[in-house]
C-alpha cells in the first residue's frame, strides 16, 4: 500500500504541474453537452435519453485519461524505474486505477452541473444521493478497466487505437449497467433511488474484473 | 551552470557518503554475476551469444563493443528488465529472471534514459524512488549533496542540463546503496568536475562491484578487473584488461 500511495502521490503531482488530463476531460465534456444542447435543439432531456447523453460523455471524457495514464511511464521510464525496485507489481495497478478514480470524480464535479445547468435533467437534485452511488460503481469500472487496457495498449505501437478498441467493449456491461441506473433516476416521476439490480450489476462487474486486472497486470508490464 | 558554485559542498558531501553495498559484497566469496551460455535475441536477431563469465565481489567488468554490440542488452538483462532467452544468469547466486525480486534491491542501474520524470524536479524524483525502494528520505538530501545538486534539487527536469541530469541519475543510481552497479557510459555528458564528484559514488573507489560500457575503451580498461569484448553478440575477448591486445581492441570498434 505505501508503494501505491508513493506511485499515486506521484502521478496527482505530475497531473497538477502539466494539468495535460483533468482539463481535457472537463473541456470534452462541456463541449459534448453544449454540442446536444443545440444538436437536439431541447433544453431539458429526461430519463434514458439524458442518462445515455451523459454515461456517453463520461465515457468518452474517460477514454482520453485511459490513453494518457501510463504515457509517463512509458515516455520517462518511469516502468524501467518502477521495475528495478524491489516492490509488488500489483502496486502500480492499484495506483494507477486509484489516480483513474479520482480523474474521475474530479471530472463528475466538473460535468454534473455542467449537464445541469445546459440539459437541465427533472429531479437531479432529488435523486443527487442514488445518481452518486451509481457514478461511484461506474467510476470504479472506468478506473479498472482502463487501468487494465491502458497498460495493455502502451507497449503497442497503435496504442491510441488499442484502448478505444479494447476498452469500449469491455466497459459496455459497465456503461449499460450505468445508463440503466441512471435512466429512472432522471425521470420526472422518479422515486430517487436507484434500482438494486443495477448497484448489484456495476459492483460485481468491477469485483470481476478488479480481480482480473490484478491477476493479469504482472504480465502486462514485466518483459 | 551552478556546478562551480557547489563543488565545495558537494566534495565533502561525496567524501561522507557510505556505500554500505560496497561493504557487504567485499566477501569475495560466490560471484555476484555469474552469466552461463546466455544468449538473447530480438525478433530473428540474435544480440548476444552463448555468453559464460564470473564477476566476484568488488570488481569491475567493462564491457566493450562497438553500437549494437549487445552492451546494454546484457545490462537490461543484469538488472532483471529483460528475460534470458536461453542459457543461466545468477546474481547474488539467485537465478534470473525467477529470483528476480529478491535481487532487484540491491542492483542500481545507470542506462541511456534517466529515469526521472521531467516535470517533477529532481528531490521529488528522489523521493519518489526513496519510497520505491524504503529508504528513508533523508538518503535523499544525503545523495543530491554528493552529487552537488542540493541547491538546484527544486528545479524541474527539464530545465537542467544534460550534465546535471546526469548527476541526478547517478544520486538515483546509488540512493538505495546497491550491491551491484550496472553503468551504461556513467559519464557521458558530465565534465571532468563532475566527473570527479560522482567517482565516490559510481567510481572504482566506490568499491562496488561494477559493469560498464564506455565509449572511452581506454578510460574502461583502466577501471576494469575483467574486460567482456562483444563482437556480433559473441564474447571475442573475456580476460584481464593487459590481455587485451591493442589490435584486438582496435578491431572492435573497426
Amino acid at each position: 500500500m505505501r508503494t501505491a500511495a508513493a506511485i499515486l502521490r506521484k502521478d496527482l503531482l505530475l497531473e497538477l504541474r502539466t494539468l495535460e488530463t483533468l482539463p481535457s476531460m472537463a473541456l470534452l465534456s462541456i463541449s459534448t453537452f453544449v454540442i446536444f444542447h443545440f444538436g437536439l435543439n431541447q433544453d431539458s432531456l429526461s430519463g434514458q435519453l439524458a442518462a445515455g447523453v451523459f454515461t456517453v460523455t463520461l465515457l468518452f471524457a474517460a477514454m482520453l485519461a485511459i490513453n494518457r495514464l501510463f504515457v509517463a511511464e512509458r515516455e520517462q521510464g518511469g516502468f524501467d524505474a518502477f521495475l528495478l525496485a524491489p516492490v509488488d507489481r500489483t502496486a502500480m495497478f492499484v495506483a494507477k486505477a486509484a489516480a483513474l478514480f479520482i480523474f474521475m470524480v474530479a471530472l463528475e464535479l466538473v460535468a454534473v452541473p455542467a449537464f445541469a445547468l445546459l440539459l437541465a435533467p427533472p429531479r437531479l437534485g432529488h435523486s443527487l444521493a442514488g445518481f452518486v452511488l451509481l457514478l461511484v460503481l461506474a467510476d470504479g469500472a472506468f478506473a479498472v478497466i482502463g487501468t487494465f487496457v491502458s497498460a495493455l495498449a502502451v507497449h503497442t505501437r497503435a496504442r491510441d487505437l488499442i484502448g478505444p478498441i479494447i476498452g469500449l467493449p469491455l466497459m459496455l456491461p459497465a456503461l449499460i449497467a450505468t445508463a440503466r441506473g441512471i435512466g429512472p433516476l432522471l425521470r420526472a416521476n422518479s422515486s430517487g433511488s436507484p434500482q438494486l439490480k443495477w448497484l448489484l450489476v456495476l459492483a460485481l462487474y468491477d469485483l470481476f474484473n478488479a480481480l482480473l486486472a490484478v491477476g493479469l497486470f504482472d504480465y502486462l508490464i514485466e518483459e | 551552470m551552478q556546478l562551480p558554485h557547489c563543488v565545495g559542498e558537494m566534495r565533502d558531501a561525496a567524501s561522507t557518503i557510505t556505500t554500505e553495498g560496497a561493504a557487504a559484497a567485499a566477501d569475495g566469496g560466490s560471484p555476484v554475476v555469474a552469466l552461463e551460455r546466455l544468449s538473447r535475441h530480438f525478433g530473428e536477431r540474435t544480440v548476444l551469444r552463448g555468453i559464460t563469465l564470473e564477476l566476484r565481489a568488488g570488481q569491475t567488468l567493462a564491457v566493450l563493443g562497438r553500437n549494437g554490440a549487445g552492451k546494454s542488452t546484457l545490462l537490461r538483462i543484469l538488472a532483471t528488465l529483460l528475460r534470458p532467452h536461453a542459457g543461466s544468469v545468477k546474481l547474488f547466486g539467485e537465478p534470473l529472471p525467477r529470483q528476480a525480486w529478491a535481487v532487484r534491491g540491491r542492483i542500481g542501474l545507470l542506462g541511456h534514459e534517466p529515469l526521472l520524470y521531467r516535470d517533477l524536479s529532481g528531490r521529488e524524483n528522489l523521493t519518489y524512488h526513496a519510497r520505491l525502494y524504503r529508504v528513508p528520505t533523508a538518503r535523499v538530501e544525503e545523495v543530491l549533496a554528493a552529487v552537488g545538486m542540493r541547491q538546484r534539487g527544486d528545479d524541474p527536469v527539464r530545465s537542467l542540463s544534460r550534465g546535471m541530469v546526469q548527476r541526478l541519475t547517478v544520486a538515483r543510481a546509488v540512493l538505495h546503496s546497491p550491491e551491484l552497479l550496472l553503468l551504461d557510459e556513467p559519464r557521458s555528458n558530465l565534465d571532468p568536475a563532475a566527473g570527479d564528484l560522482v567517482e565516490p559514488l559510481i567510481g572504482r573507489s566506490a568499491g562496488i562491484t561494477r559493469v560498464l560500457t564506455s565509449h572511452d575503451p581506454q578510460a574502461a580498461l583502466a577501471e576494469a578487473d575483467l574486460v567482456l569484448a562483444l563482437a556480433g553478440g559473441r564474447a571475442a575477448y573475456l580476460g584481464p584488461p593487459d590481455g587485451l591486445a591493442p589490435e584486438k581492441l582496435r578491431s572492435l570498434y573497426a
